[in-house]
């Protein structure tokens, strides 16, 4: 098992004939994900490598089945066709698009609950459950299955981590980045309860950073009802206040969404704080193999 | 984007907001020229800059005479403020805006910002006006009036009502505020700012309520649908690094240690300076390269870590996933030629493509001190710091 996808998926990319949008669904299909189909409006009938081209998202989920995208519509136009993917009856959206508007996001979350949909990002790496579906600009072969699962707000970071993982032992259940924006679909919360619920994954590791308040959430949360250990990093201790590091959502404002308040909340809630991230990787496995 | 009181005032004007009459001015004349025709006195001459606190730094002043205004925008065009939020090296004067001065009867807070955990735009009140809202709700949390909105109603009637009478307006008042806390929102939806902010926001002796102060920040990323706004961006207000970066669409931030970093991703960045000061070093500056950077981009990025002279060491670390190692070392080779690197380099090289990027940078000729994690990359920073 794993969580958001597996390799049941049937994934479709919307954005498939742009330059990232091209090349990444070549890297997901080399990976062996079942990409079914792609949207490009006004480019109905084409294809890439044989998968077929839709002009809307309700005629691709019609005739291939899809049940999961994967978004690379440019940001002013990404709301839209995260809308969109919704009103289809896509189930899960991994939107990658950075940079979009904050408002655009801010009417397209309520939305999203309305028609049951769940939202990965926007502004991540995606998703991967190792070994059978990647919906990401992951590197695939860095990843491993088995049973930790990894949620982050990063991208690179969190192949640092994986790397770091794999190395020494520890293969993935599923790997989530929920993105660097202030407003996105899936929170730590979410994705931990998933995780909870999921018997493949005996652990989690939680890549944290400034800004917000979702890591001192999912620490209340893991507190009161995780069940399962729980390894933490947390970017940004030396983050200078009132500054954007380069996530629209990284910033620390007025004093709060500090890294150290966020570690210290982590620590409150029971999650194992790993400070130097050269030691992830052991610390992993002191932690999940003790 | 940040955006000057000034500047942030006129839009409050366009859009109905009740302001202090007012101008900004460049020089001392033209500050006099200014306050001849406002009404007064009093009038009021504020330091124009991109923060905040500047009363407490000397930024507000008041004075009872034309020529004290000339006076005073002499004194202050051309001086560095340093205010609470500007940091120890301050911020230059380069225009001040001239009012007219009001008699108050009393100051509020009135805001709106988008909530995160909430995934909602809300708007933020209190009775406590000039106080900084921040310290407020760490120490006074019970005195914050505060109002989710939902975005696919918008600003209710009722909403602008709960915070006029439980701010305990006069109920002559209230009227004129409800307007005012309507319009605030319609500036904060339809310019897509992240914030609009008054502080204080002021009733007077002759019964009026204004925005003494303004404060806008827009969304960047909604920029595109406001090319009028692009224009009030002031370039002056920036570090000339930071304004370099920009150009080339590098996300560098300059920072006051020296060890200069080069990082792809902004998680791994910020790791990267945190890993920095965990070897006894401090990061002088965040840069992200980001996913899809070109040989161009490392470049250019590598010149502008230079370009600081408190730079005495660079670590380069890349987890390669888009951005390939191989490109990414053919970028720091080709920088190495071109520009006289004159300090030690660490490159960390990681994923895709690495064996290829780790033979380019140990057959360039040149001298890196080549990382094989980030616990190593850690110890040759260490090491940095020792010679």
């Amino acid at each position: 098992m794993s969580i958001l996808i597996d390799k049941n998926s049937r994934l479709l990319v919307q954005g498939i004939t742009g330059k990232e949008g091209s090349f990444h669904t070549r890297q997901c299909v080399a990976y062996g994900t079942n990409v079914v189909a792609g949207v490009t409006p006004g480019k109905g009938g084409q294809n890439l490598d044989g998968i077929p081209v839709f002009d809307t998202v309700r005629k691709a989920v019609d005739q291939t089945g899809a049940d999961t995208s994967l978004i690379f519509v440019p940001s002013a136009f990404a709301a839209d066709a995260i809308l969109e993917a919704a009103a289809s009856g896509i189930a899960v959206v991994v939107c990658i698009t950075e940079g979009i508007p904050v408002n655009d996001m801010l009417r397209v979350v309520p939305y999203l609950k309305k028609h049951g949909c769940r939202l990965i990002g926007p502004n991540c790496p995606g998703v991967i459950s190792p070994g059978q579906c990647k919906a990401g600009i992951m590197p695939g072969p860095i990843h491993r299955p088995g049973p930790i699962g990894v949620v982050s707000r990063s991208g690179t970071l969190t192949y640092e981590v994986v790397h770091q993982l794999t190395e020494s032992g520890l293969g993935q259940s599923t790997c989530v980045g929920i993105g660097g924006d202030p407003i996105i679909g899936s929170s730590f919360v979410d994705i931990l309860e998933l995780f909870a619920e999921d018997s493949d994954t005996s652990g989690v590791v939680l890549i944290g950073e400034i800004g917000g308040s979702d890591e001192e959430k999912a620490s209340a949360y893991i507190q009161e009802h995780f069940p399962k250990p729980v390894l933490g990093f947390v970017a940004g201790l030396t983050a200078p206040p009132g500054k954007r590091m380069g996530h629209a959502g990284a910033i620390i404002s007025g004093g709060s969404g500090t890294a150290k308040d966020k570690i210290a909340a982590m620590r409150a809630g029971g999650v194992h704080v790993v400070e130097r991230l050269g030691d992830l990787g052991k610390e992993a496995k002191a932690l999940f193999e003790s | 984007m940040k955006i000057h009181e000034y500047q942030a005032k006129k839009i409050f004007s366009d859009y109905a907001i009740p302001v202090p009459a007012g101008a900004v001015a460049h020089s001392p004349e033209e500050a006099e020229k200014i306050a001849r025709e406002l009404p007064g006195p009093p009038w009021v001459v504020k330091a124009q800059i991109h923060a905040g606190g500047r009363g407490k730094g000397g930024g507000v002043r008041v004075t009872d005479t034309v020529e004290g205004v000339a006076e005073t925008a002499k004194a202050m065009l051309g001086m560095t403020l340093v205010t609470p939020q500007t940091g120890p090296q301050g911020k230059a004067v380069r225009k001040v805006l001239v009012e007219e001065g009001l008699s108050i009867r009393k100051e509020y807070y009135i805001g709106v910002t988008v909530d995160r955990g909430g995934q909602c735009p809300v708007m933020i009140a209190s009775a406590e006006g000039g106080m900084e809202i921040e310290t407020l709700a760490a120490t006074q949390p019970e005195k914050i009036i505060r109002e989710a909105i939902d975005v696919g109603v918008g600003f209710c009637g009722f909403q602008a009502r709960n915070l006029a009478f439980r701010l305990g307006l006069d109920p002559t008042m209230i009227r004129a505020a409800t307007a005012l806390f309507s319009r605030l929102y319609n500036v904060f939806e339809s310019l897509d700012c992240s914030m609009v902010e008054v502080n204080p926001l002021v009733t007077t002796q002759d019964g009026r309520i204004l925005a003494l102060d303004a404060k806008i920040d827009l969304d960047d990323n909604a920029l595109y649908r406001h090319k009028d706004l692009v224009a009030l961006d002031d370039p002056d207000e920036k570090d000339a690094l930071e304004r370099r970066a920009g150009k080339y669409r590098l996300n560098y931030i300059r920072l006051d240690g020296d060890v200069g970093i080069m990082v792809n991703g902004a998680g791994l960045a910020m790791a990267t300076m945190d890993l920095i000061q965990q070897a006894g070093a401090r990061p002088a500056n965040f840069l992200d390269v980001g996913g899809g950077a070109t040989t161009e981009m490392v470049t250019k990025g590598f010149e502008i870590i230079l370009a600081d002279p408190n730079v005495r060491g660079i670590l380069i670390n890349i987890f390669g996933g888009i951005l390939r190692c191989d490109v990414l070392a053919n970028g720091v080779v080709e920088a190495a030629r071109h520009v006289d690197i004159g300090v030690p380099v660490v490159v960390r090289l990681d994923g895709t493509n690495v064996e290829e990027g780790r033979r380019i940078l140990a057959t360039s000729g040149l001298e890196f001190l080549v990382a094989d994690s980030m616990a190593d990359a850690a110890e040759k920073v260490r090491g940095l710091k020792a010679d």
